[in-house]
């Protein structure tokens, strides 16, 4: 009865391994922009939560986010594929489906991970490590998998009412943009935010990371047509918009500072990833370009909101991915066309019905991500606490949390030149 | 015998030490330093949002000389640093009471 492709499978596979390499790029991406001092912590949290969320989806987010849909409200899936049991046969709804489920789980596994360590960005430098572990456990269970349900799963009520989401404008970007900014509120600013000096310390590694992310999003959107043959217009797609808004950023910066700088190439280069995520597989050339346009000059334009607000989205989460989440899912109103895939947007003689769905869809996702990323992290820092104390925070979190420093460049910093000192056993550090 | 100390910027230091090797100068001590004067610093810009810099990188040079060459090595110090800009640097010198080398023991003038 199910009919499996193999080259869709293959793709998909393929794709699933391509995102998840976007969390360890997403990971250097924020690592050059943060100081010295917290590098390894900020690598740490993008792996752990790897290894928290993807351990999680295994055993009852998958379930959650995409099982049979509980009580037929289209809220949430059941418990019916806990620890992946039963997922032999076809994905609830999506009976039509060349590709195994488990290829599927895979897949969407890597989305859960990667929109859980966005929120690294916007609380860079003050976590503590193991409260982080708790907080991303819980809140991609109360956040990330109630609207993956909605938008991801054809059971979901927003899928139902029509939203056009191709890879998760809402799900991961909306999503990931709005719960940081929740989260930053909550847990408050860096210590001397914004009156002391807070430059990236490695912008090559930013760069690097950008670049990562962009080949990720190869998988990332065009992996989400879930077929090999019907990839292709988001493939290209996704690269039109990622050059655009890279161009588009530069033109911000040359128009307001007088200069383009290479960290504003690498983050136009994401906020057009992150605007054609919702349209890749909805749009033509016209519409690619112009949404990586408007995304890459909107995303520029709004990094210098939190100062306005006061928010310490450290590495500008709100204004890459929530601004950048808004205006894909919005321009596919416009621009969607059925010609390429989806309905008719309104440029294309759809009407503004569409545009009226994917508005509602953005903000119900925004609305929940608000109100559920901060009641989780409210919870999670009143129990354990969030933040480490402001010795640690001074010192930096990679010497405090994990007892280790990123770079040994100073050769009197170097433990070669002192052959007689103790070796730092574990019990000495016990002692101190 | 004087120090000889020079704080100068980072991209001018080949020519101080060409100028220096010019006037005798057999060695000198070379460290990467940061600091403001005057000039106090500059601005860098990301994502538009706007850093002082204050601690600029310079390059400190160290020469210990005798009494009557510590002014042709101010000199040349002075000539080959100078762009006519802004946070070109300082040279001071100090007094210098006694030397050793190390390798053999040998002190004062004799240690140059």
């Amino acid at each position: 009865m199910l009919h499996y492709n193999s080259g869709d499978t293959a793709w998909v596979l393929a794709s699933a391994a391509l995102v998840l390499f976007m969390t360890p790029g997403l990971a250097i991406f924020y690592g050059g922009m943060v100081r010295r001092k917290n590098v390894l912590a900020m690598l740490m949290q993008n792996f752990a939560t790897m290894a928290v969320v993807g351990l999680a989806w295994a055993w009852f987010s998958y379930s959650l986010a995409f099982g049979p849909d509980w009580g037929g409200l289209g809220l949430l899936g059941d418990f019916h594929f806990v620890a992946l049991s039963g997922t032999s046969g076809a994905i609830p709804g999506m009976a039509h489906q060349t590709i195994p489920q488990l290829a599927f789980v895979a897949f969407q596994m890597m989305f859960a991970v990667i929109t859980a360590a966005l929120l690294t960005g916007s609380s860079a430098d003050r976590l503590s490590f193991g409260a982080f572990c708790i907080f991303v456990l819980v809140w991609s269970v109360v956040v990330y998998d109630p609207i993956a349900h909605w938008v991801f799963s054809p059971e979901g009520w927003l899928a139902k009412r029509g939203t056009e989401d191709f890879a998760g404008g809402t799900v991961v970007e909306v999503t990931s943009g709005v719960s940081g900014a929740a989260l930053a509120l909550v847990v408050g600013p860096r210590r001397g935010w914004p009156r002391e000096l807070m430059r990236p310390h490695n912008v090559p590694l930013s760069v690097l990371g950008a670049g990562i992310l962009w080949f990720g999003w190869f998988g990332f959107n065009a992996g989400s047509a879930l077929s090999a043959g019907r990839a292709v217009e988001a493939f290209v797609n996704t690269n039109t918009a990622t050059a655009a808004a890279l161009l588009a950023w530069l033109a911000v910066e040359k128009l307001r500072d007088g200069r383009p700088t290479t960290l504003g190439a690498a983050s136009g280069a994401v906020a057009g990833a992150v605007g054609i995520t919702p349209a890749c597989g909805y749009v033509n050339t016209v519409g690619a370009t112009v949404i990586g346009l408007a995304a890459g000059a909107a995303c520029a334009l709004a990094v210098s909101l939190k100062f306005k607000l006061g928010v310490d989205d450290s590495l500008d989460v709100l204004a890459v991915h929530g601004v950048g989440g808004f205006v894909g899912m919005l321009m596919v109103g416009f621009f969607g066309a059925s010609a390429v895939g989806g309905a008719n947007g309104l440029f294309y003689g759809g009407g503004a019905g569409l545009l009226g769905r994917q508005a509602l869809a953005v903000a119900v996702t925004a609305g929940w991500a608000f109100c559920g990323t901060a009641a989780v992290a409210w919870v999670v820092h009143r129990l354990v606490g969030m933040r480490v104390g402001p010795e640690e925070e001074l010192a930096g979190l990679d010497v405090s949390l994990h007892e280790e420093s990123a770079y040994d460049f100073e050769a009197l910093g170097s433990s070669r030149l002192w052959p007689s000192a103790p070796q730092p056993t574990r019990r000495r550090l016990e002692k101190d | 015998m004087r120090l000889v100390t020079a704080v100068i910027k980072p991209f001018r230091l080949q020519e101080v030490q060409e100028a220096l090797r010019a006037v005798g100068v057999v060695g000198m001590t070379v460290s990467e330093v940061h600091g403001y004067g005057r000039q106090h610093g500059h601005t860098e810009v990301y994502r538009g949002a706007e850093y002082r810099v204050d601690f600029v990188p310079k390059a400190r040079v160290e020469v210990v000389c005798e009494d009557e060459e510590a002014e042709r090595v101010v000199e040349a110090i002075e000539s080959a640093a100078k762009t006519g800009k802004i946070g070109d640097g300082k040279i001071w010198v100090v007094p210098v009471l006694d030397l050793v080398r190390v390798r053999t023991g040998e002190r004062g003038p004799a240690a140059l």
